[in-house]
């Protein structure tokens, strides 16, 4: 147990995720020994986060504006909208290059163990947006686990009356792989999702 | 300690709930058959490339090596080493919104039925096996199937509901009133302020899910079920003297397949 200031900083490390207090210490005397310029620019970039940072009125990814970059983007498509559990989830969809429509972030996935329902999601806005007509395909990118499958179905069951294209991102086996070594659901997603060539 | 291992041991369990734990690892809470509920990591099954991660979705019925003491000796979490399915209910409720939520319920309820981590519940296990069989083979309305597990949940614990004789004074018969605080129906003698006064056929209901007497279940006007239901998730609730999270949560849609 250290005194004062030092034991503060390590409290307020310790309860960052995935950091314990050993990791804690070893961060806090790092920042005690490392050059003022760079402990200034870390505390710069932890206060603009929070003063900057905040979630885009259209889709709810991280913007620095009212609305985020891909929203402002008037060359994407507006009849495309892809459904993402979070904003690191748009990132790496934006990594593929693939993709030219806009996005919406729900904000999680539905999870009754943990008391999150459709009512804790941004599915409300979701359909607001759905509603005004623009958008003919939804793509439904949610993790391919129990949870994000359950989310895309509940989504597919309220979108589908709307007469709006749904679609999910397909499941299969990972580039550079060997086939022996999938498990039988992914095996079995791959065979299902199958294509001519 | 140079030289040491964990001893590996093997069982079959159902899984209960997946957490998140750093850059891609789970938590996996698992009802084990020969050592009751345990908690295990799972490391890496969050990777794409992980051999055995879609294994340990929630609702599967598996084969699982773990390593680690399962008497409780030494490290809390166990640590899973290799996993392969026996039958993965959670991907047949996966285009079932309905029962999906009911599975969730019936893993929460399995969850908070074993308080002790490592104290061996056979009875139950084999009863939460057979309810997500029920549930997938979707044979019987998910919250038909929900609340049978409940009351035979209850019934191993102790807290079956009273449905033929008085709660209070053991008098047989059918009795009007129920009374969650008293522990289920009650004469009218002994019927405390507040009880509700289900319908008979709501009472009837709760039997024939207790016994396990479908053609009478699956019989049930939605009225009934929906208030069955509600007295069951009322006694429950009452004895766990917690809510559960998922119950709220379950889809009970009337439009569901019977």
């Amino acid at each position: 147990m250290y005194e004062g200031t030092i034991q503060d900083l390590i409290d307020e490390l310790g309860r960052l995720p995935g950091v314990g207090p050993k990791s804690a210490q070893r961060i806090a005397f790092h920042i005690l020994s490392a050059d003022p310029a760079d402990v200034t620019r870390l505390a710069n970039a932890l206060r603009k986060v929070k003063d900057l940072v905040r979630f885009c009125t259209v889709c709810f990814n991280v913007a620095e504006s009212e609305q985020c970059r891909i929203c402002r983007d008037a060359r994407r498509t507006d009849e495309v909208l892809c459904v993402v559990e979070e904003p690191k989830d748009v990132v790496a969809i934006e990594r593929t290059g693939e993709f030219r429509g806009r996005y919406h972030v729900l904000g999680g996935a539905i999870n009754p163990l943990e008391g999150i329902g459709p009512d804790n999601l941004r599915i409300r806005e979701l359909m607001q947006r759905l509603g005004s007509g623009a958008v003919r395909e939804l793509i439904l990118a949610t993790d391919p686990n129990t949870e994000g499958e359950a989310t895309a179905t509940y989504l597919a069951l309220m979108v589908k009356p709307m007469g709006i294209a749904v679609t999910r991102l397909a499941s299969g086996l990972p580039v550079g792989g060997d086939l022996e070594y999938a498990d039988e659901i992914t095996l079995g997603r791959a065979f299902e999702g199958r294509r001519a060539v | 300690m140079p030289g040491y291992r964990r001893p590996l041991y093997r069982d079959d369990a159902v899984v209960l709930r997946v957490q998140k734990l750093g850059e891609s690892d789970r938590i996996i809470t698992l009802l084990t058959r020969r050592h009751g509920r345990l908690r295990a990591v799972a490391r890496g099954v969050r990777r794409t490339t992980s051999r055995f991660g879609a294994r340990l979705e929630p609702f599967g019925h598996i084969d699982v090596q773990l390593a680690g003491d399962p008497d409780g000796h030494g490290p809390a979490l166990q640590s899973v080493s290799q996993v392969e399915g026996i039958n993965l209910y959670g991907k047949r409720f996966l285009e079932d919104y309905p029962r999906y939520t009911a599975a969730s319920a019936i893993a929460e309820t399995a969850e908070r039925l074993t308080p002790v981590e490592g104290e061996p519940s056979l009875r139950l296990f084999l009863l939460t096996l057979g309810a997500l069989r029920a549930l997938a083979d979707a044979e019987h309305a998910a919250t038909l199937v929900l609340d049978a597990y409940l009351l035979r949940g209850m019934s191993l614990a102790g807290w079956a509901p009273a449905l033929v004789e008085c709660a209070v004074c053991g008098t047989p018969g059918q009795h009007r009133a129920f009374s969650v605080p008293a522990g289920g129906c009650v004469c009218p003698d002994c019927r405390p302020p507040g009880a509700a006064h289900p319908a008979p056929a709501t009472i009837d209901l709760m039997s024939a899910l207790t016994s396990g007497d479908w053609r009478v279940a699956d019989a049930a006007e939605p009225a009934t079920r929906r208030e069955c239901s509600g007295l069951v998730a009322a006694h429950l609730q009452w004895h766990l003297e917690r809510g559960l999270r998922s119950l709220p949560l379950v889809d009970r849609n009337p439009g569901e397949r019977s």
